[in-house]
């Protein structure tokens, strides 16, 4: 059987140091918990077969709540499986604020949202920003800088990025 | 130009950082193309956009101006660089503004909006690292996406320690970049407008890739309430689809990453909350998202340079950087010596000559030396090379009259321009050979007396360090001319051509070659030849070389009507009959040439494919070789051929992996540049004095690679050809 999606997604994000763990909807709260570290702020998980409701993550933070905030919970539209990438979709809720303004992104994705390749992502880019104006990032791994010297892992955006996926529930 | 103490400057304070640097972006391209299993083909479509979207651009102007108004933002066309920044400064002051934050934009480099802006006593901050380094220490970029590549870690730390004055002196790169971040991060969130620049723009959404690494563009527009992006207007593409290839190829092209941190795909005006970091009562779902957006593309020259048949190509830029980090000459002297007012590298010359003018472009333009192993490496397969050499030609049209009267006589070019004295010299080296021979040996001795080097020294600017080529009395095509051999039954009939340096100089290789051949059944001809046109060319001189290709062309064609294969030792000859050709011939000539011409290797192993047998050349028994291809032979991917020839013939090849020997035909021989040359030799001399190279017999296909070799090594040189004979 050649490889999903999915098994693509968890070797590349292997090779980034990207931790990744498939779970269910039934055991996610079970799950998210080790991924968090201190103050854990996050965005209602929207389109994802799992809820934020049950969890230790504050939902829908103040800027202050934000600021002081460790590690950022937010969902995906999808992820890319031969980068490693999760798209993290501009929303009124401020996914992109929680997936950045912190030092630990926990990104969600349905495990039907994985696709294959940039050019899969594409045409699902192409076709959603036409149908609505919309912004998305396609983000791989932690940020960082080659600036100083040498490469930084966490520059100003996040030093560690962690993906849960969510398989579909049981039929 | 830079002067020769110039460059010796920039490489003591700059080179090695540069050089490292580069040489691990560089190495880094290659491992990450290599795991493209479709390089070629996402090359070819990302080429294909780029000639379709600037061809068809006003139209996607249009339709971008529609789609950005739709979206809520505007879209200002500014002419020039004050015009741009005139429009920038209007929106700054219509906001009250005191701060603007800036992500990283080669285009605001190019415009000087930070000074404008400045000027209205705005605060203007950088917030990519490199950026801001260069900020803090008042410097100008080195290289197009790295800017402070030039700047190793202790002078960052030094100049920051020395700026802040920390509490703990700052060291590593984690505490540099940690400090950096604190600090500007209270700048992020107290600005009033984010500067961000755009890789590309979809005309049909109106939204623009950024691609990023740090997050502090995602940062500048998340935190302001006012998001300027300003552009050249080259990147509008039709829609969002073709952004693909671009993403997947522009970070491995560049500095070797398979994808950057962040791609960031915004459709400005962007829906995120705008944010205030002290508000300890709203929820982020019930902020405002209420943003301001300008979207600024400017010409600057750009629209000129569309109609302008030669420089088109450069608007397919897409500023990677990898003709920089595969430039042998970038890497020692990096975009402080090769760049102009803003870009640096070997599309800067059509960037420069485009923006700023050909005096700009003159200033670096010459560090091209046209060894085209950016051709390979540029993601949309511009023929960086080619601009370098228009740029070349015009500028030649520039030195009216300087030197006439002295080389009329002498040097029968079809120059209406003045080339300099000394690009006449290189350019009518064929001249100078065919008399070189004809007085050899005296020739020979006079050239190599003191004052003869020194007059050349001071006349023409050859370098007293270099040996000069000796010149044989007797050309390869005497000799042949007095040979009567006869192949019975011919497996092959072909034309070896005399290409200048077999002809003249390396006159042995070419007597090999002719006896390989026939020793494989081939029937062989060395009848007298133009020579390619390849010298000229170097030096700018396009009239001269087309009149040497279209002389070439009459010369080979009716032995080609006649069924003879044209067999060529010189790879840069090769590469003018496979590459320039096509520009300088008409279609015809150019496809019955590059069709049927073969480097010696390629063509031999074209024999041994079909039939001939490697037993009748002769065997290496395990000899060890260090082999060094030539830069433009290992663009037209015919090193594999050489290879595969020595090792059926029992040789035990290691190959050298630098990008060009640094000779680069008479690039080393110019006292200009003899010391850039050697510094990049310094690399290939390394690669093959190493304790697993040094008792190798060392090979190279390109005769100014063995010339190069013979002045960085003490052991003798030859063609792999003459192994075989």
């Amino acid at each position: 059987m050649s490889a999903t999606p999915t098994d693509s997604l968890v070797s590349t994000l292997g090779t980034l140091d990207v931790p990744c763990e498939q779970t269910t909807p039934e055991a996610f709260e079970e799950a998210l918990s080790p991924h968090l570290r201190g103050r854990s702020v996050g965005v209602e998980l929207d389109g994802i077969d799992a809820s934020l409701t049950r969890t230790d993550v504050e939902v829908d933070p103040t800027p202050a709540a934000l600021k002081a905030a460790t590690t950022g919970v937010t969902p995906a539209s999808f992820a890319i499986g031969d980068y490693g990438s999760v798209v993290v979709p501009e929303s009124p809720a401020g996914s992109d604020l929680v997936s950045l303004f912190v030092d630990r992104h926990v990104a969600i994705v349905n495990e039907r949202d994985v696709v294959p390749d940039m050019e899969a992502a594409f045409d699902r880019f192409g076709e959603a920003f036409r149908e609505r104006t919309q912004s998305g990032i396609i983000a791989t791994g932690p940020s960082a800088t080659a600036d100083m010297g040498e490469l930084v892992r966490g520059a100003h955006g996040p030093s560690e990025v962690h993906v849960l996926v969510v398989e579909a529930a049981d039929e | 130009m830079s002067s020769p103490s110039e460059l010796r400057d920039v490489m003591a304070t700059e080179g090695a950082a540069v050089s490292e640097n580069t040489k691990g972006f560089n190495r880094g391209r290659y491992d990450s193309v290599g795991r493209l299993s479709d390089y070629d083909a996402l090359k070819d479509e990302a080429r294909s956009i780029k000639e379709d979207a600037i061809e068809r651009l006003p139209e996607l102007i249009d339709r971008l101006r529609d789609t950005v108004e739709a979206n809520g933002g505007t879209l200002y066309i500014a002419e020039d660089a004050t015009d741009a920044n005139d429009y920038v400064r209007s929106v700054v002051a219509d906001q009250n503004a005191e701060r603007v934050v800036k992500s990283k934009s080669m285009t605001s480099e190019e415009i000087e909006v930070n000074e404008a802006l400045a000027k209205d006593g705005v605060d203007v901050v950088e917030t990519d690292l490199g950026e801001w380094v260069l900020q803090v220490a008042d410097e100008t970029p080195s290289h197009i996406v790295a800017p402070a590549i030039h700047k190793s870690r202790d002078s960052i730390a030094e100049l920051i320690n020395e700026r802040f004055d920390p509490e703990e002196p700052l060291a590593t790169a984690s505490e540099l970049t940690a400090f950096a971040r604190d600090h500007l991060g209270e700048l992020i969130e107290d600005a009033d407008v984010g500067m961000t620049g755009a890789n590309f723009i979809t005309a049909d959404t109106g939204t623009m890739a950024l691609v990023t690494s740090e997050g502090n563009a995602r940062k500048s527009v998340a935190a302001t309430d006012t998001h300027i992006a300003v552009a050249g207007v080259e990147k509008v593409i039709p829609s969002v689809e073709d952004l693909q290839p671009f993403v997947e190829l522009i970070g491995r092209s560049g500095t070797g990453q398979d994808i950057t941190s962040y791609i960031s795909l915004l459709t400005p005006p962007v829906g995120t909350p705008s944010i205030d970091f002290d508000d300890d009562e709203t929820p982020l779902s019930e902020l405002d998202s209420d943003r301001d957006f300008h979207l600024v593309l400017i010409d600057n020259g750009r629209m000129a340079m569309r109609d302008d048949d030669e420089l088109r190509e450069t608007l397919y830029c897409i500023r990677c950087s990898a003709c920089s980090n595969s430039c042998a000459n970038f890497q020692q002297v990096g975009g402080h010596a090769f760049g102009g007012e803003t870009y640096s590298g070997g599309i800067a010359t059509g960037w420069e000559a485009g923006i700023e003018g050909l005096d700009t472009a003159s200033e670096f333009n010459d560090l091209c030396t046209g060894c085209s192993r950016c051709v390979d490496a540029c993601p949309v397969g511009i023929d960086i090379p080619w601009i370098n050499t228009v740029v070349r030609d015009r500028l030649n049209g520039e030195n009216e009259g300087q030197f006439d009267f002295l080389v009329d006589g002498l040097t029968p070019d079809e120059e209406e321009t003045s080339p300099s004295l000394q690009k006449r010299f290189f350019g009518n080296f064929e001249a100078i050979a065919s008399v070189g021979s004809a007085l050899a040996p005296l020739s020979n001795w006079a050239s190599d007396t003191t004052p003869a080097r020194m007059a050349m020294q001071r006349v023409l600017g050859i370098d007293s360090r270099r040996e000069l080529p000796q010149f044989r009395r007797e050309t390869l095509v005497d000799w042949a001319r007095k040979r009567d051999t006869a192949i019975e039954n011919p497996r092959r009939r072909a034309v070896l051509y005399p290409d200048l340096y077999t002809n003249h100089v390396h006159v042995e290789r070419g007597k090999a070659a002719v006896r390989v051949l026939e020793s494989l059944g081939v029937d062989v001809v060395v009848p007298p030849a133009p020579s390619s046109g390849r010298a000229p060319l170097s030096q700018g001189m396009i009239a001269t070389a087309r009149d040497h290709a279209e002389r070439v062309a009459e010369t080979l064609e009716p032995h080609i009507e006649d069924g003879r294969d044209v067999v060529v030792v010189e790879p840069s000859d090769i590469a003018m009959f496979d590459r320039e050709y096509e520009r300088l011939l008409d279609a015809e000539d150019y496809d019955e040439l590059a069709s049927n011409g073969y480097e010696v290797f390629e063509y031999v192993y074209g024999l041994l494919e079909n039939g001939a047998a490697a037993d009748d050349l002769r065997h290496g028994d395990g000899e060890q070789l260090a082999y060094h291809s030539h830069c433009q032979q290992r663009t037209l991917d015919l090193e594999p051929y050489t290879l595969d020839v020595l090792e059926r013939c029992d040789f035990d090849v290691t190959t050298s992996d630098v990008e060009c020997c640094g000779m680069a035909g008479s690039f080393g021989y110019k006292s200009d540049y003899y010391e850039v040359s050697m510094a990049v030799g310094s690399d290939l001399r390394a690669q093959f004095t190493e304790a697993e190279t040094r008792d190798r017999t060392v090979v190279a296909s390109g005769t100014s690679c063995l010339e190069q070799l013979d002045d960085l090594l003490e052991r003798p040189t030859r063609h792999p050809i003459q192994l075989l004979d």
